[in-house]
């Protein structure tokens, strides 16, 4: 079995090797919103970074549905997993190395994914991705010291109020005539940090609720008491 | 240009097959996790040269690192955390994970 699985890899791997040798060209798909949306996205929009304008912009509805999504998966892991007890076992203090290594990457985690979600309009990156590097550094003293409790009240205030500021930015531009969450505040000038509109805004929102969401659920299976070994 | 972007193409593309096929074989459930995010980050680097930053950075942000953290953390909940030697000797973890037997 095992040799016929090894065969099927290293028939694939031939296969993707020819592939890249032989320089197909690519075809041409009969697409016509991306070409679109790259003429107009920068006189509706007005961020730098099309994509994002595309996220929170054209398709916001769907970055909510994925926010809903990942809500609704934490919850679940919170639901299940529970609060550990004051009394609960844990895991010794991890070694010198990691906790000076935890110590200088908290502020330095911190740093980079405030900036790339502040910057989500301008550069790649954004809500979701800054969010996920915010979860790693809170997660990271939990990691050299697991003795520590994790502010597990403290980190659902924060979450609540991001999700409620994206819903509300989204029912302000309905109050105001638009549509559910067309941007507002005027687009100020391409490129500058205070541009696009409500769009940093939100991407601000989004990450926040990434952020303490998944520090949330990492630390909740972490703190989880393991089984006897 | 064109043919560093084939040749790092094709790295990447090498690299992420080891790190599949390492999935497979390995005996240790930790390296196996290890393995999977390799796997990530070469995708990750194939969007760079695609030239889609943003999912690059997806995709090194949550397939590499945040999946490959909670596949550890499970792991230790289910008892199988093994950091040197095999799981083989963690009680009913079964040698073979292909469905060998």
């Amino acid at each position: 079995m095992r040799n016929y699985l090894s065969l099927l890899f290293l028939a694939g791997l031939a296969f993707l090797l020819f592939v890249i040798a032989g320089q197909f060209e690519f075809g041409m798909a009969p697409m016509l919103v991306g070409s679109a949306i790259n003429q107009a996205s920068p006189e509706q929009v007005g961020a730098a970074n099309i994509v994002t304008s595309v996220v929170l912009g054209y398709r916001a509805i769907d970055t909510l549905g994925e926010l809903a999504i990942l809500f609704a998966a934490a919850t679940a892991g919170g639901l299940v997993l529970g609060h550990a007890g004051t009394s609960a076992r844990h895991d010794p203090d991890a070694g010198f190395i990691l906790r000076a290594a935890a110590d200088v990457l908290f502020p330095l985690l911190l740093m980079v994914g405030l900036f790339i979600i502040v910057h989500g309009h301008l550069t790649p990156g954004g809500g979701f991705q800054g969010g996920v590097i915010l979860a790693a550094a809170f997660f990271l003293p939990l990691l050299a010291r697991p003795g520590t409790r994790f502010p597990h009240g403290s980190f659902a205030i924060v979450e609540g109020i991001a999700g409620a500021a994206f819903i509300v930015t989204g029912l302000l531009a309905l109050l105001t005539g638009g549509e559910f969450l067309q941007p507002l505040l005027g687009q100020g000038e391409m490129g500058g940090l205070l541009s696009a509109g409500t769009l940093p805004l939100l991407y601000i929102a989004v990450g926040l609720k990434v952020g303490t969401e998944l520090a949330g659920l990492m630390a909740h299976i972490a703190e989880y008491e393991a089984l006897d070994p | 240009m064109e043919s560093l972007a084939n040749w790092i193409v094709l790295l990447a593309t090498v690299i992420m097959l080891v790190g599949a096929v390492a999935v497979l074989v390995l005996q240790n459930y930790l390296a196996a996790v290890a393995a999977t995010s390799v796997v990530s980050l070469g995708a990750a680097v194939i969007f760079v040269v695609l030239r889609a930053p943003d999912v690059a950075l997806t995709e090194a942000a949550v397939g590499a690192g945040l999946s490959g953290v909670i596949m550890a953390l499970c792991l230790r909940r289910l008892g199988l955390h093994r950091i040197e030697g095999t799981a083989a000797s963690a009680p009913q973890a079964g040698a073979d994970t292909d469905g060998d037997s």
